[in-house]
């Protein structure tokens, strides 16, 4: 078969001087599965945006069926026949299923009413149609992730998409819940239509695509048919050269429990309980790692630790003394740090310069201010002095710190809080996003920390940085600790999956287990 | 080049945005008056013709340096508290009020009533403050709400207890002698309010820049999820920000008075307190840009008045003028694109290079 969509030299700058997609040239073929992986920020989202009419390219061309393609908004590329499902579900939750299915372009009474039993018929026909079974009258919020993005799915297909773009579909699912998405998508597949799969998850890749194409730093490394690669070469060319996943040796010693936290439960806003009953302690010079699938209560537990969430009952104790219901502040004067989980939202303030962010919790120190005025120049001094020694790539102190990549962002968060001389270090997704230079980076610096026999309690959602770092292992499930790991070398991926998704656990929780 | 450019782009889109808005009032004058160059000249040199006009232009502006230098402590926190109106209006009739009822030598007096004016202003814009603070309410709505508060309890009290009847009109007693700030030349009515008003802008600019607490409210309102991050306590600076903005804009009120009226004669919120809003913004909030903006914007009103008596333009189009102004350099998307355009630019070129 032919060529569906053509993408040629596109060339697509984000008005903050990003560079997100640099003379990117892809071919894709009508009736293909076609995987496009990379890393975090490699542009793959940005490529699928313009093509979607979501964001407009600086330059280049895109032909779908060979005639010219430039879409202004995605009602054009709809109308073309194209067709996306985003990574967060666009659905309007308190609407029913064949509601969201035609919003848009509904059915009328007399040209004028909402015809809502037409709806509910065209729904149960589309969803026939390709077999896509969906309880066409149930309200969407009551529904699971995994039958949303079905209903997401058929909304794109009764708009007539022949090229449907999922990004990072199974982001959200269960492994079982995976297995029924890949069968539409090869369903849908032999019905004619064409799938481009926007992943980084290669064993998925390997498992669907037909065709694979690698982007790296805004650039097509390789397009290539998916048989011809492995795993590991598509890793390697993903991340520009082998990747280190050798583990970091265990520490010589650990010393007393610096950071413990006992039967803590916490409620979310919602009602739901995000933490159950979590029972662990970390020591000096150790680092336990937390394995586990987003959105298991891991946000919250951190967000306790260091006092921006209040928790229900428990107790958190940093050396001797409950912080369970004392100020952030008070709590960094304990000696904890912490490295956040979204940089943007509460490790920075892309506005103002790297020295003032730089000195968030320590401005109030003698050796920066008085009552009277704060020591600029020693701010600066300092902040120099931080920028060299945690290799930071900036200007100017004085320049806004969201002037700098995201890998140097976070460089800037990790020297502020590495440099406080913390006792307990809570890092939560420490490299989400950076550049494999910088992860290594600061995956030595974390290290180099715990060597320094402080207790770092790290929260990720890479597999690979656990299995690297951790002295322990602890999986969180549903707001519980459902397996522990004293021997973190002895513990592989595949150890850890059935916990993380729920289907296995350790029967006493207290019974640690050497795996 | 373009370096330079990117760097003062926002200098450069206020002065873009400023004569913009003048030549749309230059092509109005001429639209409407019959000698459209002697009323250009009037309204652009009419307020340099003599000492007086000069001297009205820092007249004009003094009050509105306190307001705006006020408001821009406030929104440098990302606080919307717009309530610089009611303070600026009550704290001068609660200020009258204790200058006419005390008496003592103008040196106690002048600070003393300053003191309890600020107080006064200070407590007026902690009622939004704790509102925000503890229940987070819209510190819009309550501002707005309180200024008509201000209006009616600030006439309650003048016109039941301060009233002079002799007088022809709704005015409280005139000011003793020694609450009356001296005027700072003579035949013209600048006073030494506006000394005061450079004072608390330089010490403004001071406490935001260069002071922990300063430091605490621009990361609040940079950040307030950082700000909270980083361990700075946000109730006690969304407090103190409605506290000073309340003080120093009813500070405005009383050295009004105690400068210009030499006794209480607003029968209505005399609009101060918005024009604070006005150059709080075109001063991007910066008390020393500030400044500038507040004798801008009195050159504005004087150029305005000159027009008015002096040629066929209604007074009417300078305000025209003064909303076009603001209109573009509010409207953050004014040169944006091109903005954005030279940072694409730029960032294809490093790419390149």
């Amino acid at each position: 078969m032919g060529t569906i969509l053509s993408i040629r030299d596109l060339w697509k700058i984000y008005p903050n001087g990003t560079i997100a997609n640099q003379d990117v040239s892809v071919d894709i073929e009508q009736g293909s599965v076609h995987a496009i992986v990379g890393e975090n920020g490699a542009g793959k989202t940005t490529l699928m945006k313009v093509v979607f009419g979501i964001t407009q390219p600086k330059s280049g061309s895109i032909s779908l069926r060979g005639k010219p393609f430039a879409p202004s908004q995605p009602s054009d590329a709809i109308q073309a026949g194209v067709g996306m499902v985003h990574q967060h579900l666009m659905l309007a939750p308190e609407l029913t299923v064949a509601e969201n299915i035609v919003l848009g372009v509904e059915p009328k009474n007399a040209g004028v009413f909402f015809d809502f039993d037409a709806a509910v018929r065209t729904a149960r026909d589309i969803s026939e149609q390709y077999q896509l079974s969906v309880p066409v009258d149930k309200r969407i919020d009551e529904l699971p992730v995994g039958t949303r993005q079905r209903v997401e799915i058929l909304k794109a297909l009764y708009r007539n998409a022949e090229l449907l773009i999922l990004d990072e579909p199974t982001a959200v699912l269960t492994p079982q819940e995976t297995d029924i998405l890949f069968q539409t998508l090869d369903r849908l597949k032999e019905q004619g239509k064409t799938i481009v799969f926007i992943s980084h998850k290669l064993k998925e890749v390997k498992r669907i695509a037909d065709t694979v194409t690698i982007m790296r730093a805004a650039k097509v490394v390789e397009t290539r048919a998916a048989e011809e690669l492995t795993i590991e070469a598509i890793a390697e060319r993903m991340v520009g050269h082998k990747i280190d996943l050798s583990r970091v040796p265990a520490p010589e010693q650990v010393g007393a429990a610096r950071l413990s936290v006992r039967n803590l439960c916490m409620t979310r806003d919602d009602g739901v309980q995000a933490v159950k009953n979590v029972s662990f302690e970390v020591a000096g010079g150790e680092i336990l790692g937390v394995a586990g699938v987003e959105g298991n209560g891991q946000t919250e537990l951190v967000r306790a630790l260091v006092g921006l969430l209040p928790v229900d009952s428990g107790e958190i104790l940093v050396g001797s003394s409950d912080i369970a219901s004392l100020s952030p502040k008070e709590i960094r004067h304990l000696g904890v740090s912490h490295i956040p989980e979204d940089r943007m939202e509460d490790g920075v303030a892309p506005l103002m310069s790297i020295q003032e962010n730089i000195i968030v919790d320590r401005y109030d120190k003698p050796a920066f201010s008085t009552r009277l005025r704060i020591f600029w120049k020693k701010v600066l001094a300092h902040t120099v002095g931080l920028i060299t020694d945690y290799r930071v790539r900036a200007g100017s102190p004085k320049h806004e710190i969201s002037s700098l990549s995201g890998g140097n962002i976070q460089k800037c968060v990790v020297a502020r809080e590495l440099s406080a001389d913390p006792d307990v270090v809570v890092a939560s997704q420490p490299t989400r996003g950076v550049d494999i230079g910088s992860w290594e980076h600061l995956h030595s610096l974390i290290v180099e920390a715990r060597d320094r026999g402080r207790a770092v309690f790290l929260v990720s959602a890479d597999l690979d940085e656990i299995l690297k770092l951790s002295t322990r292992i602890i999986v969180m499930y549903d707001g519980e600790i459902v397996a522990r790991f004293d021997d973190a070398s002895k513990v592989t991926a595949t150890d850890l999956g059935p916990y993380m998704l729920g289907v296995k656990r350790q029967e006493a929780d207290s019974a640690a287990v050497s795996a | 080049m373009q370096q330079f450019l990117l760097k003062h782009f926002e200098a450069i889109r206020t002065t873009i945005a400023i004569l913009i808005g003048m030549l749309i009032c230059i092509l109005l004058i001429i639209l409407v008056s019959s000698s459209p160059g002697d009323s250009i000249s009037t309204f652009l040199f009419g307020p340099f013709s003599s000492q007086r006009t000069i001297a009205s232009i820092f007249e004009i502006a003094t009050p509105i340096i306190f307001t705006g230098v006020a408001l821009s402590i406030a929104f440098q926190a990302e606080q919307f508290y717009i309530g610089a109106e009611g303070a600026f209006y009550i704290t001068a009739a609660v200020g009258t009020a204790f200058a006419v009822s005390t008496s003592m030598p103008w040196f106690f007096h002048i600070p003393l009533i300053l003191i309890v004016s600020g107080t006064f202003g200070g407590l007026w814009g902690l009622v939004p403050g704790y509102l925000k603070a503890r229940f987070n309410t819209s510190e819009v709505v309550t501002a707005l709400m309180l200024n008509f508060v201000a209006l009616y309890a600030g006439l309650f009290l003048i016109n039941n207890f301060f009233r002079d009847r002799a007088a022809g009109f709704m005015v409280s007693f005139r000011l003793p002698e020694s609450a009356e700030l001296p005027r700072l030349i003579d035949r013209t009515r600048i006073h030494w309010g506006v000394v005061l008003a450079l004072l608390v802008a330089l010490w403004a600019y001071y406490f935001l820049y260069h002071t922990r607490t300063g430091y605490e409210i621009r990361t609040v309102g940079h950040n307030q999820k950082f700000a909270r991050f980083g361990g700075i306590n946000v109730f006690k600076v969304i407090i103190i920000v409605h506290i000073l903005t309340g003080a120093i804009a009813g500070m405005g009120g009383v050295v009004e008075i105690m400068g210009i009226h030499r006794r209480f004669n607003w029968q209505d919120l005399p609009g101060q307190g918005w024009d604070g809003v006005i150059v709080a913004i075109i001063g991007r909030n910066h008390p020393l840009y500030v400044v500038a903006a507040a004798v801008f914007l009195g050159y504005l009103r004087v150029g305005g008045q000159q027009l008015r008596l002096m040629s066929d333009v209604p007074f009417e189009l300078v305000l025209v003028i003064q909303s076009a102004i603001i209109l573009l350099i509010t409207a953050r998307a004014f040169l944006s694109q091109w903005e954005s355009r030279m940072v694409i630019r730029q960032a294809g070129e490093e790419a390149d290079a």
